[in-house]
């Protein structure tokens, strides 16, 4: 048995029984020899890279904010304009992966299970969100949604405002968030037989429950991934949102905004304060979201 | 597959011959200017009348490069390292950053040249729709009840800052005005606004594009400009008996030029916005010029506006700054304000 570690156990070579430390090797490798060579380099290298992309910026990031005192950290994050803007951004953002969640789901159900005319133009449409610059987005959905707008004119008589309201932010990050949902929960259904289903019926299941019972749990590890992309790409956005929202103080303004409006006032400190809150916070929710992948997708091996 | 590495090696040979190109002509002299969002044409104009007038005088070619954007991020672009000879911005502010966060400047920049560094002036006027139809005629009419008002966020925009000041100054100087009652003055003001965009040419877009607002409080280089661009038959420019003298300032950059040994030409440069033909340039981009010969020659072109300095009504900039648009400043105070009002 030859194996691409680094490590090399002893016996391994005279051909003894799986030693203790083979067993560790094994267990921390979690996975049997793979065709790519060389773990230790591999590892080394995605460190590197990892370190170069990724962590050496955002060690800057707490950098520059521990120049800030404590109290003047704890100001600059919790001042009313800007608690103002995390509810905004925050909820907003959970609020459109949700709407994204269910209605990408369904996009992605048709897209994989219909066949139709139109189909594979309606399929590369689901892209243009990733495609367009989000200040191209940001313009053309005011345009439409402003009270003199196609759409914005006809709401505008039912009392119903978007543009320059936090339902116009609503709106901008669930059109750039749907690909994300789209595009993760698609390739599941389409490997999703639909025997399954067949057999579900078969076996006497009703439509509802072979839908709760069968389809959903099979996409659920898909769609939560879907999801939280779709909430991280809507907590960081800036271009398509600050044309949409108007930005006035305490109700329309997102965090990412005032992260440039401190830095257009060369307060670099505090910018990067607010980054480091919208940082943690981002990474606390993706790792609760990442827990509850991992959670179901363990129930469903078990089931 | 041939295809693709044909297309590849065919962007590396671009990219090389496109590093090489500057290497060709040696001997040009090359000028960065740093300037803010509208004065695009200006410089355009103006870079060509000097690069002919140094030229003719010392036989040396000179090619100048222009870069604009919002004032402030520009400032921050040049302190973080980008290589300009010369800063020509909207606030005195801006210039006064690069000196104090990066020190590539004297802080006494704005002594150096005539008119505290600002060789051309601007002002802030107002564009309403075509026939008035909320009869706006002066800054107290932009407190009406039912008036809506375009300004962008002063937090993010220089003009901003100066359509503030405009209306702060206005109030100040009222009979019997108070800075108590300049505050409330902008708290009816901003009352009236229904959105705050990050920047002069967004609001534009909103007044004009969308057809938002009753008003737009601009430049008033961008209105005029945008009076000839604009199709009259829809709106109408309304200018103030009184607003504020905005001096949008320029400076070397030293220790820029000092490395590439620029100093005598970018202070020439600078030196040339103060001749007659650079003034006239300013002029005619609608920049309102300094030198009373070529104001006179255009005196048609700018409405007759008593005019109030900074200094007069806010002090220096540090100051209006941290009274005004720092965090937990005025600005901030008035939107705390008017947020709790409306719950």
């Amino acid at each position: 048995m030859r194996r691409d570690s680094a490590i090399t156990c002893p016996g391994e070579l005279t051909g003894s029984p799986r030693s203790l430390c083979e067993e560790i090797t094994m267990a921390f490798l979690l996975k049997q020899p793979s065709v790519l060579p060389g773990f230790g380099l591999a590892l080394g290298f995605a460190l590197l890279y990892l370190s170069l992309i990724v962590l050496i910026p955002l060690a800057g990031l707490f950098m520059k904010t521990a120049t800030l005192a404590w109290d003047q950290f704890w100001a600059a994050v919790t001042d009313p304009r800007t608690v103002a803007s995390y509810q905004l951004t925050f909820g907003a953002s959970l609020v459109a992966a949700m709407i994204n969640a269910v209605f990408g789901l369904i996009i992605a159900w048709v897209l994989a299970r219909y066949s139709f005319p139109g189909k594979k133009l309606l399929d590369a449409l689901i892209d243009l969100p990733f495609a367009l610059p989000t200040a191209v987005a940001g313009i053309t959905l005011t345009a439409v949604f402003s009270v003199n707008g196609w759409i914005g004119r006809y709401l505008e008589p039912w009392g119903i405002k978007v543009a320059f309201t936090p339902f116009g932010v609503l709106v901008a990050l669930t059109f750039i968030g749907l690909p994300f949902v789209v595009r993760t929960v698609q390739p599941v259904l389409q490997d999703l037989e639909t025997q399954i289903e067949e057999a579900a019926a078969s076996l006497g299941a009703t439509r509802w429950k072979t839908i709760t019972r069968v389809i959903l749990p099979e996409v659920l590890p898909a769609l939560l991934t879907g999801f939280t992309s779709a909430f991280a790409r809507a907590v960081g956005e800036y271009g398509s949102v600050v044309f949409i929202s108007g930005n006035m103080p305490m109700r329309t303004e997102i965090t990412p905004l005032l992260i440039i409006t401190k830095l257009e006032q060369y307060d670099y400190a505090g910018a990067t304060a607010i980054a480091v809150v919208m940082l943690v916070v981002s990474f606390a929710l993706l790792l609760l979201i990442n827990g509850l992948q991992w959670w179901s997708g363990r129930r469903l091996a078990a089931l | 597959m041939w295809f693709g590495h044909f297309i590849v090696s065919l962007l590396i040979l671009l990219g090389i011959s496109l590093l090489q190109s500057p290497a060709r002509a040696a001997d040009t002299i090359s000028l960065l200017n740093v300037s803010y969002d509208p004065t695009r044409e200006l410089y355009q104009e103006f870079n060509a009348a000097f690069a002919k007038q140094w030229q003719a005088k010392t036989g040396q070619p000179v090619a100048i490069k222009q870069s604009h954007g919002g004032s402030s991020k520009q400032a921050r672009a040049v302190i973080d390292g980008l290589q300009a000879d010369v800063v020509t911005l909207a606030l005195a502010y801006d210039i006064d950053a690069i000196s104090d966060k990066a020190a590539l400047l004297p802080e006494n920049w704005n002594t150096r040249l005539p008119h505290n560094s600002a060789p051309y002036t601007s002002t802030i006027i107002f564009l309403v729709r075509k026939g008035n139809p909320k009869g706006i005629k002066d800054w107290d009419d932009l407190i009406k009840p039912g008036v809506s008002v375009i300004t962008p966020n002063p937090k993010t925009s220089g003009s901003a800052r100066w359509n503030y000041l405009g209306a702060w100054g206005y109030a100040l100087r009222k009979p019997g005005g108070t800075d108590a009652a300049a505050r409330a003055f902008l708290t009816q003001l901003y009352r009236n606004v229904p959105v705050l965009d990050s920047g002069a040419r967004g609001a534009t877009t909103t007044f004009v594009d969308r057809g938002i607002g009753d008003v737009l409080i601009n430049w008033e280089n961008e209105i005029l400009l945008g009076g000839k661009e604009l199709s009259r038959d829809k709106f109408e420019i309304v200018v103030p008996p009184v607003s504020i003298l905005a001096e949008p300032a320029v400076s070397l950059v030293d220790k820029v030029v000092d490395k590439k040994g620029t100093r005598a030409i970018a202070q020439a440069y600078l030196e040339h916005l103060y001749s007659e033909e650079g003034q006239d340039i300013a002029a005619k981009h609608y920049y309102r010029p300094r030198s009373a010969s070529v104001a006179a020659k255009y005196a048609e072109r700018f409405p007759k506006v008593a005019l109030f300095t900074l200094n007069e009504i806010a002090g220096d900039w540090h100051k209006t700054n941290a009274i005004h648009f720092a965090d937990g400043g005025l600005f901030d105070q008035i939107f705390q304000e008017i947020a709790r009002s409306k719950q």
